[in-house]
């Protein structure tokens, strides 16, 4: 019976609203919100990078980048141009998707280490130009983030934002889930196992790899566009290679490839800095450990692990 | 006429000096990714230890030269732990979860080294004098010669060490095929250990030379890992010449573009060759070995 | 199941001995708040900060603390990521419940932070520079620093008054440099004066003779600025002495700490700048009213953490004292009655200046509380301005 439920497609759907639910009845003020909150934004950039490494076997080291073009694209949408805060939400979306099929097509088509590499080339160059051009981006210091408005409704407290990040990564999780249910998924992931052997069946190898590429793009830069209307301002260092790092972090130690396992990494480095206030010094230096720790001891992440024993226990 | 001449060469000093650095961590990101196909993010981080640990001894009241063996010695060690503790145990793992491995030993250096040595800016005199050296109207200082000298004697060594000795050739070999290697009696685990000592070794002799020139912070490794890696790619991944001149281009390219167009985004320049270098020549400028490797 | 009389009898006789045997905490703390970039890039600012809070906080327990009641400083550290920030300003107002807060590190966090406590209205003293963070004034907002402005200001006065007209700046892409860059651009006309060439650096730049000898070529300039902090003014200036520039060179109140000499060593002769009396505690002149203020500041930080005093402790220092006087000057703990208190700041003597506040100024200090330095025999010297 429970071995059935962890199979089924849609339990880490059902599992994750619980789960939302449930926080605000518990959570003792708005603080425990507001985390709550960050942990489902940074969890749908981590879903969309766990479809790239976890699927298509691909790492971006500049996966900050995306989320800094959605974030920068909702504060310059209706600084700059005019655009409504929403409107400028999905194109820059939309614009970062662009903007990742065309770098990633000429580098797909190589193997190993380049995507990696020119990732975080890319990431950089971002980052660089977000904190260059200050006339437009605002330099170093940051720009302020116009009100999101939908329908008339002007999106503002921690409460609201809550719902409207934990909304998304329902959504976002939801199309993930139909997506590696897909031909598509099916033959990333064949992908992920043998490129070889997946080209040897007739997987167009390097057009999965491009469209993972963008679905990660677009899903980060969601994020990055909720994250910055949410504090109403956003900074260069959003679109930096240590959050570049972070993001990955997120994907390995939550678990390759799984859902839950993007909110449960998302939910780790998140919370993470806040229960070690006591010990901040240490707090770098127990995120590399950490990162290492998992790399060697647990490759599969904490919820594919966890999957994987209560399964076996269970049979 | 004389004027522009004198321009052209501060900027190429500049550009030497500072590409001497780039080179010699690209280096040691070559050898590493020779011996085992790891891209070791904590690389720069080599560079880190070398300088803060000469810093801190000399500090403590240890001569130079006797500092900086001290510094270099306990580099290799760093380099050798983390040859055994991190990445022997993950031996077969994806280049993905490699290259983690080594950015999150990356980050645990710094985040050792901030609390080990401090978070401030620190720097050692230079080698002879502050005293610019004048050729031809511009003007270079005795230390970028140290750097560059540095750079070009380590180089040499390491090729006569991996042409000319026996352990070198092993090195070589274990490169050219690991499986070959270990049949005809290789020590897989020693020559990769060796890479890593080797590696942390010219991380660090840089760090101790550039210290006075460039001032040196727990967290400055990142910077130059990641134009170090740039000019190895530039070059042509596991190439020891295509790192060396893939970090003298870098380096100048970087120096005349910031002194004849803009030093808007002078740090871009690296980043925009590796893009470049990706597009359009995947191999690098010297070829390296083979991209479609699986 | 519910505990058995016994022990809940028991619980409330320890609680009752606990409380009687420690007299701190006889009284409810006073709870401050801070966030400040302890680690991360901007670590050398928010390092001496947080040395700073916590040495001042201690010694005010020490000498019974606040209104009679113990100080509590809540301190978490941002690592210089602004939605950290944030989220820990958020945290000190929903579930720590400061009566005050005094931290920010850089103008990104600041900013981040602002909404939070304008909204709970706290009070908040920011250790940052930039001047959006008092301009426009916000109800519960204050800073502690120099505006960027004022620091140009003062410079150009003093370049103004040695008849230089014709200069060239070099900035860090940094926060701060970026910031002053700006501030110092909108001002330049006002004293007569033209920038020539107009260069920058990157914040990790490890050589800057490329963008120095285009301002070494650009003929008929008489000063270069230097707007920046952390090692890119050490380097600009050794970078300057290589290539023979021979007119004045300007640096920033960003050359915080004597380690500056330091680090540029002999390249640092000659070199100008404004900063707070903070720097030069030995040398002010005995009438002068800071001077035991700075000097109790100095001799404290420097025996306790063996680093020599930097002005960005020095606004964590002004900041929570601000704090603190405001406190026992409304004799409550009540976030707006500390702001009133704080708004009406007037005449407080600190290390960074004497700040006078009001309802349209929460910074308080003029140019006047910036000192003109020059560096000769590798220590600072007191100039008269214009000489």
């Amino acid at each position: 019976m429970l071995a059935t439920i962890l199979r089924a497609r849609f339990t880490p759907l059902l599992a994750l609203a619980v789960l939302m639910a449930v926080i605000p009845l518990v959570a003792p003020s708005a603080f425990y919100l507001r985390v709550a909150a960050l942990v489902w934004i940074f969890a749908l950039a981590a879903l969309g990078l766990t479809i790239l490494m976890g699927y298509a076997g691909q790492v971006s080291l500049g996966h900050a980048g995306f989320l800094g073009l959605g974030a920068y694209g909702v504060a310059i949408g209706p600084a700059h141009l005019g655009l409504s805060p929403v409107l400028s939400l999905f194109l820059s979306a939309a614009a970062a998707g662009l903007i990742a099929y065309v770098v990633g097509r000429p580098i797909l088509r190589l193997r190993g280490y380049y995507l990696a590499i020119a990732t975080l080339g890319f990431g950089m160059i971002l980052a660089l130009v977000f904190n260059s051009e200050t006339a437009i981006t605002g330099g170093p210091d940051g720009m302020q983030v116009a009100r999101l408005t939908v329908f008339g409704w002007r999106i503002s407290g921690t409460q609201n934002w809550y719902w409207v990040a934990a909304g998304a990564l329902l959504i976002g999780a939801w199309i993930a889930l139909n997506l590696v249910a897909s031909p598509t998924g099916r033959a990333l992931r064949a992908l992920h196992d043998s490129e070889v052997a997946a080209s040897a069946v007739g997987v167009d190898v390097s057009r999965k790899k491009l469209a993972a590429f963008v679905i990660g793009a677009v899903y980060a830069a969601f994020a990055g566009g909720l994250l910055a209307a949410m504090n109403g301002l956003i900074t260069p260092e959003a679109a930096g290679f240590m959050h570049s790092i972070e993001l990955v972090a997120m994907v390995i130690i939550g678990g390759m490839g799984s859902v839950i396992g993007a909110v449960v990494g998302a939910a780790f480095l998140v919370v993470l800095p806040q229960a070690l206030t006591a010990f901040q010094d240490y707090e770098q230096a127990l995120l590399g450990l950490l990162i290492m720790v998992f790399m060697i001891l647990l490759p599969g992440g904490i919820v594919p692990t966890a999957r994987k024993w209560l399964l076996e226990r269970l049979s | 006429m004389a004027e522009v001449m004198a321009e052209f060469l501060q900027l190429a000093f500049s550009g030497l000096t500072v590409g001497a650095v780039y080179a010699l961590v690209a280096l040691g990101f070559t050898l590493i990714y020779n011996a085992s196909d790891v891209i070791n993010f904590a690389q720069g981080d080599f560079v880190m230890i070398g300088g803060m640990g000469t810093v801190f001894l000399t500090a403590a009241g240890i001569a130079l030269p006797l500092a900086a063996l001290i510094a270099i010695i306990g580099t290799v060690i760093v380099g050798l732990l983390l040859h055994r503790f991190a990445i022997q145990p993950a031996r077969g793992a994806s280049p993905v979860a490699l290259i983690m491995i080594t950015i999150g030993a990356s980050i645990f250096i710094k985040g050792v080294a901030q609390v080990v040595f401090d978070k401030q800016f620190h720097s050692l005199p230079a080698f002879s004098g502050d005293t610019p050296i004048a050729i031809g109207g511009a003007t270079i200082l005795p230390q970028s010669l140290w750097v560059v000298g540095g750079a070009l004697v380590l180089v040499v060594a390491l090729y006569m060490f991996l042409e000319h000795t026996l352990l070198g050739k092993a090195v070589l070999a274990t490169a050219a095929n690991r499986l070959a290697a270990r049949l005809v009696g290789i020590n897989v685990t020693i020559v990769l250990a060796l890479a890593f000592g080797v590696s942390a070794a010219i991380g660090a002799v840089a760090g101790v030379l550039v210290t006075p020139i460039t001032l040196t912070r727990y967290d400055l490794g990142t910077l130059f890992a990641l134009k170090g890696f740039a000019a190895a790619m530039v070059g042509g991944m596991g190439n020891p010449m295509g790192a060396v001149v893939g970090g003298l281009l870098i380096g100048l390219m970087e120096a005349f573009g910031a002194g004849y167009i803009s030093s808007t985004y002078k740090d871009a320049v690296a980043f925009i060759a590796i893009l470049v270098v990706l597009f359009f020549m995947p191999r690098g400028l010297f070829g390296g070995r083979s991209v479609e490797r699986v | 199941m519910r505990p058995s009389a016994a022990v809940r009898g028991t619980l409330r006789a320890l609680a009752l001995a606990a409380t009687l045997t420690s007299p701190a905490f006889a009284a409810d703390p006073i709870k401050i708040g801070s966030v400040v970039s302890a680690t991360g890039p901007a670590a050398f600012l928010g390092d001496p900060e947080a040395r700073t809070l916590k040495l001042y906080v201690d010694a005010l327990n020490k000498k019974g603390g606040l209104l009679g009641r113990p100080v509590e400083l809540v301190l978490y550290d941002d690592g210089g990521d602004a939605n950290k920030a944030r989220t820990f300003a958020t945290r000190l107002i929903e579930d720590d419940k400061v009566v005050a807060m005094a931290g920010g590190t850089s103008t990104g966090s600041t900013m981040a932070m602002i909404p939070v406590f304008e909204e709970a209205k706290v009070p908040f003293v920011s250790f940052a520079g930039g001047i959006e963070i008092v301009e426009p004034v916000r109800a519960f907002v204050f800073k502690t620093p120099h505006t960027d402005k004022t620091a140009c200001q003062k410079i150009f006065e003093d370049m103004k008054a040695r008849g230089f007209t014709k200069i060239g700046m070099i900035s860090g892409t940094d926060g701060f440099g970026k910031s002053m860059r700006g501030q110092c651009l909108k001002v330049v006309g006002d004293y007569g004066i033209t920038i020539l060439a107009d260069e920058s650096y990157g914040a990790a730049d490890s050589d800057t003779t490329p963008q120095l000898n285009k301002i070494k070529n650009t003929p008929g300039i008489q000063a270069v600025l230097n707007p920046g902090f952390g090692q890119g003014p050490a380097i600009v200036t050794r970078n300057y002495a290589q290539l023979g520039i021979t007119v004045p060179l300007y640096q920033s109140h960003g050359v915080a700490s004597k380690s500056f000499i330091t680090l540029a060593g002999p390249a640092a002769e000659g070199v100008r700048l404004p900063a707070p009396a903070l720097l030069v505690a030995d040398k002010l002149a005995a009438g002068d009213r800071q001077k035991p203020v700075v000097a109790a500041y100095k001799d404290s930080y420097e025996a306790a953490t063996a680093q020599p005093i930097s002005t960005f402790g020095g606004y964590a220092f002004d900041g929570i004292q601000l704090v603190v006087q405001a406190i026992e000057k409304a004799k409550s703990a009540d976030p707006q009655k500390i702001r009133d208190a704080l708004e009406a700041t007037k005449d407080y003597v600190g290390v960074t200046g004497i700040y006078t506040m009001s309802p349209t100024d929460h910074l308080g200090l003029g140019t006047e509380s910036f000192r003109m330095l020059q560096i000769k025999n590798g220590d600072w010297v007191l100039e008269t301005p214009g000489q």
